[in-house]
């Protein structure tokens, strides 16, 4: 007898529905927690977006003044720290969040009240750094924040301040989810779930989660360095009181390469889950496919320095770093061939999510070869700091990560809110999306080995730079115009959208097993797991189908009660910081004093409190 | 009522916290390494002094190291009592062990007043500028360090630390292992090394 899940609600340790805005403040469940990070992602990536769009305007026609020189720099910084801070990396968080625990059959993550927290502080950061706009003082020394244009003598106000406290709040959210995740995918696996029969969204995503915890605590120090100088006055990175601006970048990229293996490795993985379901068969090469992965992250911390090629590091440090670069493309080659073998001979099932995983391929490919062409240090002398750069990385940032983040919003969007996207405005997305990303971005290949320089405001007419970069521009807007399409999809299927089953591609892994949405527990009993793909495993015991599973009352299941520590925890964050920048004001050491105490208490609350009813 | 008695064996056996306690660690390992490199690599580069041989006291700072290697004995003893529900034995040596920890921040607040005075601030040179930050950011982490055994301490008191309920204690102790081990490479490095 089926039951309603309302009947039960008080007596059974499922909480009575909290409503409103206070639902959400205290929320511990994963999965409300992953659509709070993929909505605030979705905003920021628009935000990104328009920064880009502002940008392109300017280049549109030669010596164009449509914005200043000095917000030009600001545009930029913006535009990259956004992309890779606000919007990449909480959109990959979304379906960790979301998802890790449903593919490994677990509750909830190990640490739900420190995965609210994470979320807090990141929309925190995300708010402290855009505020920087409020003040026409944002972010305007590059994402990458090279010394010593950082130092408060070449960068007099406030922007590098809002830049690096900026960042150091987001890492501290990073940090926090690196730990609850690690520690989620190692222990709370349901029975039977080998780590070598996980998903492969989760084997990639656990390795990010190594990646985050070994190079976070790097620009952390690089980050708290730049700080103290700004602040106090000291010399690390001051060249007339004995400070070496390269430490800067050698601590920096030290961090920033494995960053970007952060930025892609989730999206490998959802290409990893997207592929099989959609081609009838299971991914080829599944071990090759983990060991890669691993391979691809330890490597990842052997090339730094091939962002350094102009930097006179001498011929051995230059060779050594070309050698391991292009080394680091074998197991990336790997992936790509295993993908190619996973499609090969399958029923291939063209709906809106192939069609994006399919276009991951070809344009992360792309992307692939232009770095490769990057990683021989002579080459690397013409190519760098030319839209050559640019081209490269948003062929494996946009067309790599974007693409496969998009893809699996449509193949997860079913199980997240209950209902089907359209598949008709989904592929006019994705048409619109690939010719105005190849438009925008193709001909920077071309600009840029023409000598087209990255980061300036303007170019002179006569270099022959005009018609591409109005081509470019051109296509920038038709890859805007396709978000708008996506928008209107989401609004329009919110209200009209066909209802979604528990398991509308046939899925192999446990997320389709569970009604969609998903109740608050997940799944009525933890499942055991006999093999990979553990769901087409399942079905093939019971003769192919499974039954659409009902909703439960769920008593008797013990869940995370709700709370409010994690925010005040993470407000106590944001303060310390707003307070720092404030430290010269008249009771500038009491605000932290305040900010420090509120942290402090925030925490001995939560850690005295009950965390099960 | 701990959570992790309630919840079904984890997939490693290892309780969460104490996985995720090691999990930062190994972080937090990260961080270190990067402050110690940054000191490593300015050492020698300073333009003014003073310089780290005229002004460190060696018998001081050795004294300190040998109280905080000591204070990783008695929290071990003190987690021993824990455990087999020891309370003189549990509260007896954690609190040497606090009042170790009391002591070596005392020696470093001693330090860094006195390398003021001789008029090594953070901005006189990298010397300044590093060795503060270095062992600054150790000290604040010897700091938290103190205040959570404190906070173990009068939970303790309190009979709210039995022994099923030792994990706790057990993962504030191995914070402080590392907080250790972290002056055990600092202490070489910077002072010895010269």
């Amino acid at each position: 007898m089926a039951t309603s899940v309302l009947d039960h609600a008080g007596a059974a340790g499922i909480h009575p529905e909290r409503t409103g805005l206070w639902a959400w403040i205290t929320t511990v469940d994963h999965k409300k927690v992953g659509i709070l990070y993929g909505a605030s992602a979705f905003v920021f990536f628009l935000i990104g977006g328009l920064e880009a769009l502002v940008i392109r305007w300017q280049l549109m026609k030669p010596d164009n003044n449509f914005v200043s020189a000095e917000f030009y720099n600001q545009l930029f910084t913006m535009h990259g720290t956004t992309m890779i801070f606000l919007a990449v990396m909480p959109l990959s968080a979304m379906f960790f969040n979301f998802f890790i625990p449903l593919l490994i059959g677990a509750r909830d993550v190990a640490f739900p009240r420190l995965n609210a927290f994470s979320y807090w502080v990141f929309l925190a950061g995300a708010l402290f750094l855009n505020s920087s706009f409020l003040f026409n003082a944002a972010p305007n020394g590059g994402w990458f924040g090279y010394a010593n244009l950082s130092s408060k003598q070449y960068s007099p106000g406030l922007n590098m301040d809002f830049w690096a406290m900026g960042l150091q709040i987001l890492g501290i959210a990073s940090l926090a989810a690196g730990v609850n995740f690690f520690v989620t995918v190692l222990n709370m696996r349901a029975p039977g779930m080998k780590l070598i029969r996980m998903p492969m969204f989760v084997w990639m995503s656990f390795i990010t989660q190594l990646l985050v915890l070994l190079s976070f605590p790097i620009i952390t120090v690089a980050l708290i360095l730049l700080m103290i100088d700004r602040l106090f006055g000291t010399n690390f990175f001051v060249p007339l009181g004995g400070g070496d601006t390269m430490l800067w970048q050698h601590l920096f990229w030290v961090f920033g390469h494995p960053e970007v293996y952060i930025l892609i490795l989730p999206a490998f993985g959802i290409i990893s889950e997207i592929l099989p379901v959609f081609s009838r068969k299971p991914l080829f090469g599944y071990t090759a496919m983990v060991f890669s992965g691993c391979f691809i992250a330890f490597l990842g911390f052997g090339v730094w320095s091939h962002h350094m090629f102009s930097t006179g590091m001498g011929p051995i440090a230059d060779s050594v770093f070309s050698l391991a670069t292009m080394l680091i493309a074998i197991p990336t080659g790997v992936k790509v061939f295993n993908w190619l073998g996973t499609t090969w001979g399958g029923s291939i099932q063209m709906k809106t999510p192939m069609y994006f995983a399919l276009g991951f391929i070809a344009m992360f490919i792309m992307g692939g070869l232009s770095g490769v062409m990057h990683s021989s240090a002579p080459a690397d002398l013409q190519q760098t700091d030319t839209y050559f750069v640019v081209a490269h990385f948003h062929y494996v940032l946009f067309g790599g990560s974007i693409f496969a983040l998009t893809a699996g919003a449509y193949y997860w969007w079913p199980k997240m809110f209950g209902h089907m996207l359209d598949e008709g405005l989904g592929k006019v997305h994705f048409w619109l999306m690939l010719i105005g990303f190849n438009l925008t971005f193709f001909p920077m290949h071309i600009v840029g080995l023409e000598g087209m320089p990255r980061r300036v405001y303007t170019y002179p007419a006569g270099l022959g730079f005009e018609s591409l970069n109005r081509l470019e521009t051109i296509g920038a807007l038709i890859l805007g115009f396709s978000f708008l399409v996506f928008i209107v999809n989401v609004l329009k299927s919110s209200r009209s959208g066909v209802a979604a089953p528990a398991d509308p591609w046939n899925g192999a892994t446990l997320e389709w097993a569970i009604p969609s949405p998903p109740q608050e527990f997940n799944f009525p009993s933890i499942p055991t797991v006999h093999g990979r793909d553990a769901l087409w495993e399942a079905k093939r015991a019971h003769g192919g189908k499974l039954p659409e599973p009902v909703r439960v009352s769920g008593a008797g299941i013990h869940l995370p009660n709700p709370s409010y520590w994690p925010f005040l925890a993470a407000l106590g964050v944001v303060l310390i910081f707003i307070a720092l920048m404030h430290h010269e004001a008249k009771y500038g050491l009491l605000y932290i004093a305040a900010a420090v105490a509120l942290l402090f208490f925030s925490i001995f609350n939560w850690v005295f409190e009950p965390a099960e009813g | 009522m701990d959570a992790q008695t309630l919840h079904p064996a984890t997939s490693t056996g290892i309780p969460n916290r104490k996985l995720a306690i090691w999990t930062f660690i190994g972080s937090e390992c990260l961080f270190f390494a990067s402050l110690i490199s940054v000191y490593v690599v300015y050492r020698g580069k300073s333009l003014v002094g003073p310089y780290p041989s005229e002004i460190f006291e060696i018998p001081l700072v050795t004294a300190g190291t040998a109280l905080l290697l000591f204070s990783s004995l008695f929290v071990v003893l003190a987690l021993n009592g824990c455990e087999q529900g020891n309370r003189k034995k549990f509260l007896g040596w954690l609190a040497m062990t606090i009042l170790c920890g009391f002591f070596f921040i005392g020696m470093q607040v001693y330090e860094f007043t006195h390398f003021y005075h001789e008029g090594l601030t953070m901005q006189k040179n990298l010397f300044g500028a590093s060795f503060f930050t270095l062992t600054g950011f150790h000290g604040t982490h010897v700091a938290i360090g103190v205040i959570w055994l404190l906070t173990v301490f009068f939970e303790g008191v309190r009979g709210r630390v039995p022994p099923a309920k030792a994990l706790n204690f057990e993962i504030a102790a191995l914070y402080w292992h590392f907080v250790d081990v972290v002056w055990i490479v600092i202490f070489p490095v910077v002072y010895l090394m010269n």
